[in-house]
């Protein structure tokens, strides 16, 4: 279906030809695919990332710690490589969360004028309420686990999808096609799921990768805050917050876990920015 | 004018309400006893009966739901579990150092941003606009506590130049208060600035292939009127939008940025009471937060009406 819209280059032939037109498609994928197989293969390339060796604490790089130990004596370059785990799974769950709930409920509302406005509303309170402080109240009221700290992320990013998917469905039925389809006594499962979630499929692609990206920074944030993933788990975030002491005499503990935060969501950001320019050029001409 | 005011205040009404809703509901529909979660791990059978009362956990859901409404509506938003006072009280004592980070980051990065925006939609296509663009997607893709420490460790470890740390009130000088703030705002501006200078390119790029743009070069009007009068008010409206949206932005990275930072502010009240599970603090925070972005934006809003007089509703 959405190949017919959507011809993107996935031959092994075009990948020149797609490195060309689209570099940051080609740059942010490549990134992308290192850390994720990094994560993937952690126990192959890394060491324990909990073992703690209290002689060993705050060393600075070298060739037995790559990247040197936090305060605890242990190896942060295992620490970075295990927190990839989580930053991925958090980003990726949160994008197939949140688009699948939006989009049920963008399709609904905005076929159906009357569940319309209700939902909409209701929509709009959502985006109200600043989305780490929602998350925040949702770990302190229920307990820190990795899969509370998904929905919980993920619960402020409906109302955007809802309101993408919506814009869609408002255009689309009003064409044509679908009047003809409704016309000739269509059921509207099949209007909504052959003739209009198809049109939505290019947006929502964009959208979700933006979305990685705002839930990879989240997560990071609430781990930091000490709200997060729970902290026997090696994350980004609570790596930072556990040396925020030791700044000045040992900035590796900061600055390796920062800089792969950084790294992952820009990767995630270019392939969006990529995937926008080539999905969707309505779009790529105003940004 | 003024019925299209009263008309988008009432719209701001059912918004707050699903707020409140939410935030009610989020503590009441948590697993296991609310009172009991709040009296915490070592309480007796007493406490939480006696918190019960206090609270009225005893009365119907609807009843609660309705008196604690009507509380909020008289500026209570409840006790502090931990200390006891009115969280009123709390958010007043630490909201000076919030409001000072805020709005000196809100004027800072939007001036920065527009500039920044402009630029690149001036020289689109050249060295500068592409410098621009790869410092927005940066902006978007590094967390502001990075962001904090990094400038912490050249800025003030480093060079020495800003302190590390701290708040110092405004009635203590003007250059203190604001020494204290450069650090904090830069952090928490940096992604706001990308947000905003990205919507001002688009923005600007589609007025200046508008024919008017054209017609005033051609009668010799000077670059700069013709981009800040006769294209940046033009293009003011989408930017005007998303510097209400960015508020959000803005607001949950308070919190993230006075952790940073040890600004005793109303963010820290939040991250504090999580550990203690204040959650009254956590409520009262969340209604006031929710609430100054539903007032900001119903400003953008009525805004929009004076940058763009066709728009009437």
């Amino acid at each position: 279906m959405a190949s017919v819209a959507v011809p993107v280059a996935t031959r092994p032939g075009r990948v020149a030809d797609l490195l060309r037109r689209s570099p940051t498609i080609v740059i942010g994928a490549s990134l992308l695919l290192i850390i994720a197989l990094a994560a993937l293969f952690a126990p192959l390339i890394a060491g324990d990332p909990i073992a703690f060796q209290p002689v060993d604490r705050l060393q600075p790089p070298s060739a037995r710690f790559w990247l040197g130990t936090d305060s605890l004596g242990r190896d942060v370059f295992a620490r970075v490589v295990y927190g990839a785990r989580i930053s991925l799974l958090v980003g990726l769950s949160v994008a197939a969360v949140s688009v699948a709930a939006g989009l049920v409920v963008g399709l609904v509302a905005g076929y159906f004028p009357r569940v319309d406005t209700v939902v909409m509303r209701f929509m709009d309170g959502i985006m109200a309420i600043p989305a780490i402080l929602l998350a925040i109240a949702l770990v302190a009221v229920a307990g820190a686990s990795v899969k509370l700290v998904i929905v919980a992320i993920a619960i402020p990013e409906i109302p955007r999808v809802t309101r993408l998917v919506r814009s869609v469905v408002l255009a689309v039925r009003a064409l044509p096609y679908v009047e003809a389809a409704r016309s000739s006594g269509t059921r509207v499962g099949r209007i909504l799921r052959r003739h209009i979630l198809p049109n939505t499929v290019a947006p929502l692609i964009v959208q979700a990768t933006y979305i990685c990206a705002s839930a990879i920074l989240t997560e990071a944030g609430l781990s930091f805050l000490g709200a997060g993933t729970p902290p026997e788990f090696p994350t980004w975030g609570n790596m930072i917050a556990s040396s925020r002491l030791y700044l000045q005499i040992a900035p590796w503990t900061i600055f390796a876990p920062g800089l792969c935060l950084a790294l992952v969501v820009l990767a995630v950001n270019l392939l969006g920015d990529g995937l926008r320019d080539r999905l969707d050029p309505r779009i790529a001409r105003r940004m | 004018m003024i019925a299209y005011v009263i008309r988008r205040l009432l719209a701001t009404i059912p918004v707050m309400a699903i707020v409140g809703v939410f935030v009610f509901l989020l503590l009441h529909l948590a697993p296991g006893d609310p009172a009991a979660i709040i009296a915490g791990d070592n309480a007796t059978e007493q406490n939480i009966a006696a918190i019960r009362t206090r609270l009225g956990l005893d009365r119907p859901l609807i009843e609660q739901f309705g008196s604690w409404v009507w509380a909020i509506a008289h500026g209570d938003l409840g006790v502090s579990m931990f200390s006891n006072l009115p969280v009123t009280t709390l958010v007043l004592q630490r909201a000076q150092p919030t409001i000072s980070l805020t709005v000196t980051t809100l004027l800072v990065a939007v001036t920065i941003a527009i500039t920044i925006g402009v630029l690149a939609a001036w020289k689109a296509g050249t060295l500068v606009d592409r410098v621009v663009m790869g410092f927005a997607v940066l902006g978007f893709s590094v967390p502001v506590f990075v962001v904090g420490y990094l400038l912490v460790y050249v800025f003030a470890l480093q060079l020495r130049w800003l302190p590390v740390q701290g708040y110092v009130p405004i009635e203590q000088g003007l250059w203190p208060w604001a020494r204290n703030l450069i650090l904090p705002s830069l952090a928490l501006g940096l992604a706001y600035v990308a947000l905003i200078a990205r919507i001002t390119r688009a923005s600007m790029l589609e007025v200046l292939a508008e024919d008017y743009i054209r017609t005033a070069h051609a009668k010799g009007v000077a670059t700069v009127p013709v981009l800040l009068r006769h294209a940046l008010k033009n293009a003011a409206v989408p930017i005007v939008t998303v510097i209400g949206i960015g508020v959000a932005l803005l607001i949950s990275g308070v919190v993230i940025t006075e952790s940073v930072f040890n600004i005793p502010g109303v963010g820290r009240l939040v991250v504090d009471a999580i550990a203690r599970r204040d959650y009254p603090i956590i409520q009262g925070v969340m209604i006031l937060f929710a609430g100054v972005y539903v007032l900001v934006n119903l400003c953008v809003d009525i805004v929009y009406t004076f940058l763009d007089p066709r728009i009437r509703y």
